[in-house]
C-alpha cells in the first residue's frame, strides 16, 4: 500500500512511495517545462516582484527561499495563475499544474471522500472515484473517508490538501510552505512523498522559511528578497558566493549572502 | 457548476443550525401572521360596561331612540367584551387582553335627554386605555375619536329632526303634546292667511290697515326664511361630506399585503444571508483561488451562488405561503404570477447577497452586514407618503429604488392579487438590480482572493 505523510498514530505503517529509488532520482531530463521572464507585481505603490526570471526543468526540485515579504508567495500564486502579473511572461509546457496552498484550501464540513470527489469532477478527471479511490490510499485516510474534513488533525488535512493538487497528475506541482504545522516525522514523509514525485518526473516547485529543509531537498534554489531575485543556483553555489563569512552552516551562509547584498 | 451546487446543498445539510433556521423561521412567521390576520385587524377588542340601568329607553322630544341598534353597530366595529363592573374592565386593559375600555355611565340617558331641554347637560363617556406604547396609544385614540363622533352625529342627527319638527309646527301649524296635554299651534302659513282674508274687511282709511299690512310681510318673510332652516339644520348636523377619489395606487387587500410582507421579509433574509455566507465561506475555507484557478470561472461562481439562493428561497416562501393558506385565502390559480415575483424578488436579494459576500469576505462580517444593511432597507420601504417630510421622503424613495426590498414587495403583492401594485414593472426593476448587484459582486471578487 502507498501512502505518506503517515502520523504515528495511524493504524496503516508507512511503507514509502515510491521505494528507497524515490529519493535517489534526483536526475532531470534538461527540458524546461516553465520559465518566467521579467516577471513584475505590483499592489498598489509596493513592486512584490521586480523582474522575476527564472526556468524549471522536468522532474527538477526547486526551492524558493528568502525572508518574510520577499515574495515568495506571490510568485507561486502568478505560476498558478490566481494573480496576473503586471509585467513579464510566464511560459509553460501543456499540461496541468498543481497548486497546493499553504493553508489546506477544503471544506470543512464536507468529508474526506467528498473533497477529493468534489475537485475531481471540478479538475475532469475521468474517473473521479477511481482518482479518489487512489488518493485515498496514498494518503492513508481510506479509513477516514466518511469522516468530516473539520475533525481530522492539522497533518490530516495538509494530506487532504495535497491530494487535492495531485488529482489532476500534473506536470510542475507547486507546495506554498508545504512543512509549515507539521512535526519532524510528518515533514519527512512529506518530503520523501515529494522526492518520489520528482523522481517519477514531476517538476516540484516550493517556497520554505526552512533554510535546512532547502539546502537538502531543492536541487536547486531561487532566493528572493524585496522582490528580487537575488540568486539561482545549487547550495553549494550559494555557500561559495559568501566566502570570506566564517558561516559554519549553510544557514549562516545564506543571513551572510542576504546581508552582503544589504537585506 | 452542478458540483458546486450539490456541494452546496451538502454543506446546508451539515450546518443543522441553518437548516434548521430556513425552515423553522418561514414556519414561525407564518403560523404567527396566520393568527394575527384571522383574528381581523379591523376589530379591536374592548371590554363594553354598561351602566345604564336596563330596561331605560332615550326618548329626544318624544321620539325613542334605537339603543340596541346603536349598540349593535357600535360593537360590529369593536370586538366588545361585556364586563360587569369597572374592576373587571380595569384588569383587562391592564393585562392587555382589551385595548381598551369603554364605560357608559348610569346617567348618560338622562344627560343625553336633557339636551331637548331647557337646561342641557353634557352626557360623558368613560374610556380606560393602557397606553404602554405609542402606536397602541395612537390606535386607541384614534379608534375612541372615530366611535365617539359616530355617536354624536347619530343623536346630532337625532336632534336636528326634533327641531326640524318644532319649525315644521312653527309654519305649518298642528298639534302638540306637552305633560300629556295636547296644544292647538296656529302657525305662520294658517296666521298669514287668516290676516290676509281680515284685510279687505277693514275701511281703506282705517288707522289699523298700515299696522296689519306690517304683521302680515312680518308673517310672509318669517315664513319663508323658516322654510330654509331645515335644510340648514342638516347642513350643520353634517357639516362636511368626504368624496374620497384615488390618484394614484391601487392597494391591495389587507390580507393580501400582510401575506406579501411576510414573504418579501422571509426572502430577503433567507436569500441575502444564504448567498452572502455561502459566497464567503468560499474564502474562509481557502477554497476560492484553488477554484478560480481554472475549475470554475468567477462569473460561473456567482451564478452558482445566486441560483442556490433563489432556488432555496423559492422552497421557503412558497412553504410559508402554504402555511398561510391555512389561515386566510391565497388564490392559487395565481401562482405563475407570485412564483415569477418570487423568483425576480430572490434574485434580486441573491445578487445583493453576493455583493455583500464578496465585499465582507467572511462568514461572520458578512451576515453582521446583511443584516445591517437590510433591516434598516425593509423598515424605510414600509414607510407611507405623507408620513415624513418632504425631503426625508425623497431620501427614503431613492434608498428603495437602489435595494431589492420595495419593488420585491410591489412585486409580490401583485403577483398575490390583481388590486396590487403593477407586476411587470417591479419585475423588470429587479432584473435591473440583479444585474447591478451581479456587477458589483463581480468588481468585489477581484480581490477576493487577496
Amino acid at each position: 500500500m502507498r501512502c505518506f505523510m503517515a502520523l504515528p498514530d495511524d493504524p496503516i505503517p508507512f511503507l514509502g512511495v515510491f521505494g528507497e529509488s524515490a529519493t535517489t532520482g534526483r536526475s532531470t531530463d534538461g527540458r524546461v517545462v516553465i520559465e518566467t521572464q521579467g516577471l513584475v507585481k505590483r499592489f498598489g505603490e509596493r513592486e512584490a516582484l521586480k523582474g522575476v526570471s527564472f526556468a524549471a526543468h522536468r522532474g527538477e526540485l526547486l526551492a524558493v527561499i528568502g525572508p518574510n515579504g520577499a515574495g515568495k508567495t506571490t510568485l507561486l500564486s502568478i505560476l498558478a495563475g490566481i494573480r496576473r502579473q503586471d509585467g513579464g511572461t510566464v511560459s509553460r509546457d501543456p499540461g496541468e499544474i498543481g497548486w497546493i496552498p499553504q493553508q489546506a484550501a477544503l471544506y470543512r464540513r464536507l468529508t474526506v471522500a467528498e473533497n477529493l470527489r468534489l475537485f475531481a469532477h471540478l479538475e475532469k478527471v475521468p474517473d473521479a472515484d477511481a482518482a479518489v479511490d487512489e488518493m485515498l490510499e496514498q494518503t492513508g485516510l481510506g479509513e477516514r473517508r466518511d469522516d468530516q474534513v473539520g475533525t481530522l488533525s492539522g497533518g490530516n488535512q495538509q494530506r487532504i490538501n495535497i491530494a487535492i493538487g495531485l488529482l489532476a497528475r500534473p506536470v510542475v506541482l507547486l507546495l506554498d510552505e508545504p512543512s509549515a504545522g507539521l512535526d519532524p516525522r510528518q515533514r519527512e514523509r512529506l518530503w520523501e512523498f515529494v522526492l518520489g514525485l520528482a523522481g517519477a518526473g514531476t517538476t516540484v516547485i516550493f517556497s520554505t522559511h526552512n533554510i535546512a529543509e532547502a539546502e537538502r531537498y531543492g536541487q536547486r534554489l531561487l532566493v528572493l528578497a524585496d522582490g528580487e531575485a537575488l540568486f539561482d543556483g545549487t547550495s553549494n553555489d550559494l555557500h561559495a558566493a559568501v566566502p570570506e563569512s566564517g558561516a559554519r552552516d549553510f544557514e549562516q551562509a545564506f543571513v551572510a549572502f542576504l546581508r552582503d547584498r544589504g537585506h | 457548476m452542478r458540483w458546486l451546487f450539490i456541494k452546496d446543498l451538502q454543506i446546508l445539510r451539515r450546518s443543522p443550525l441553518v437548516t434548521t433556521l430556513l425552515v423553522v423561521y418561514p414556519a414561525v412567521i407564518a403560523v404567527l401572521i396566520g393568527f394575527a390576520l384571522s383574528r381581523g385587524p379591523e376589530t379591536p377588542r374592548v371590554a363594553f360596561l354598561n351602566e345604564v340601568p336596563q330596561g331605560q329607553t332615550l326618548v329626544l322630544a318624544g321620539t325613542e331612540f334605537d339603543i340596541a341598534g346603536a349598540r349593535t353597530e357600535l360593537c360590529a366595529r369593536i370586538d366588545c367584551i361585556p364586563v360587569s363592573n369597572e374592576d373587571e374592565a380595569r384588569d383587562m386593559v391592564r393585562s392587555g387582553d382589551a385595548l381598551a375600555a369603554l364605560i357608559l355611565p348610569s346617567d348618560l340617558i338622562d344627560r343625553l335627554e336633557s339636551l331637548s331641554t331647557l337646561s342641557p347637560s353634557q352626557p360623558t363617556v368613560r374610556v380606560l386605555v393602557n397606553e404602554e406604547d405609542p402606536i397602541k396609544a395612537r390606535l386607541v385614540d384614534d379608534r375612541i375619536s372615530s366611535l365617539v363622533t359616530q355617536a354624536n352625529l347619530r343623536i346630532s342627527k337625532q336632534v336636528t329632526r326634533i327641531s326640524a319638527n318644532y319649525l315644521r309646527l312653527l309654519l305649518e301649524g298642528g298639534n302638540f303634546n306637552l305633560l300629556g296635554q295636547t296644544f292647538n299651534v296656529l302657525g305662520l302659513k294658517n296666521t298669514e292667511r287668516i290676516l290676509e282674508a281680515l284685510r279687505p274687511e277693514l275701511p281703506a282709511d282705517s288707522p289699523s290697515a298700515g299696522a296689519l299690512d306690517r304683521v302680515i310681510q312680518f308673517s310672509r318673510l318669517a315664513r319663508q326664511n323658516l322654510n330654509l332652516a331645515s335644510p340648514v339644520l342638516g347642513a350643520i348636523a353634517h357639516p362636511i361630506d368626504v368624496q374620497k377619489e384615488v390618484i394614484s395606487g391601487s392597494p391591495p387587500s389587507l390580507d393580501s399585503f400582510a401575506i406579501a410582507v411576510a414573504v418579501t421579509v422571509t426572502l430577503m433574509f433567507v436569500t441575502v444571508l444564504l448567498v452572502a455566507g455561502s459566497l464567503a465561506l468560499e474564502r474562509e475555507e481557502n477554497a476560492f483561488p484553488r477554484l478560480t484557478r481554472g475549475l470554475v470561472g468567477r462569473t460561473a461562481l456567482l451564478v452558482e451562488k445566486v441560483g442556490l439562493g433563489v432556488a432555496l428561497s423559492l422552497l421557503v416562501t412558497l412553504l410559508m405561503v402554504a402555511g398561510l393558506a391555512l389561515f386566510v385565502d391565497v388564490d392559487w390559480a395565481r401562482f405563475p404570477l407570485f412564483g415569477a415575483a418570487i423568483v425576480a424578488g430572490g434574485a434580486a436579494f441573491a445578487a445583493f447577497g453576493a455583493a455583500i459576500g464578496g465585499a465582507a469576505r467572511e462568514v461572520r462580517a458578512s451576515s453582521l452586514l446583511a443584516f445591517m444593511i437590510s433591516l434598516p432597507v425593509a423598515f424605510v420601504s414600509l414607510v407611507g407618503s405623507g408620513t415624513v417630510s418632504p425631503i426625508l421622503y425623497d431620501v427614503i424613495k431613492v434608498i428603495r429604488a437602489l435595494f431589492p426590498f420595495d419593488p420585491a414587495l410591489d412585486a409580490i403583492s401583485g403577483g398575490l392579487e390583481a388590486a396590487g401594485p403593477g407586476l411587470g414593472a417591479a419585475v423588470l426593476h429587479l432584473a435591473i438590480l440583479t444585474a447591478a448587484y451581479g456587477v458589483l459582486a463581480r468588481l468585489a471578487l477581484r480581490r477576493f482572493a487577496a
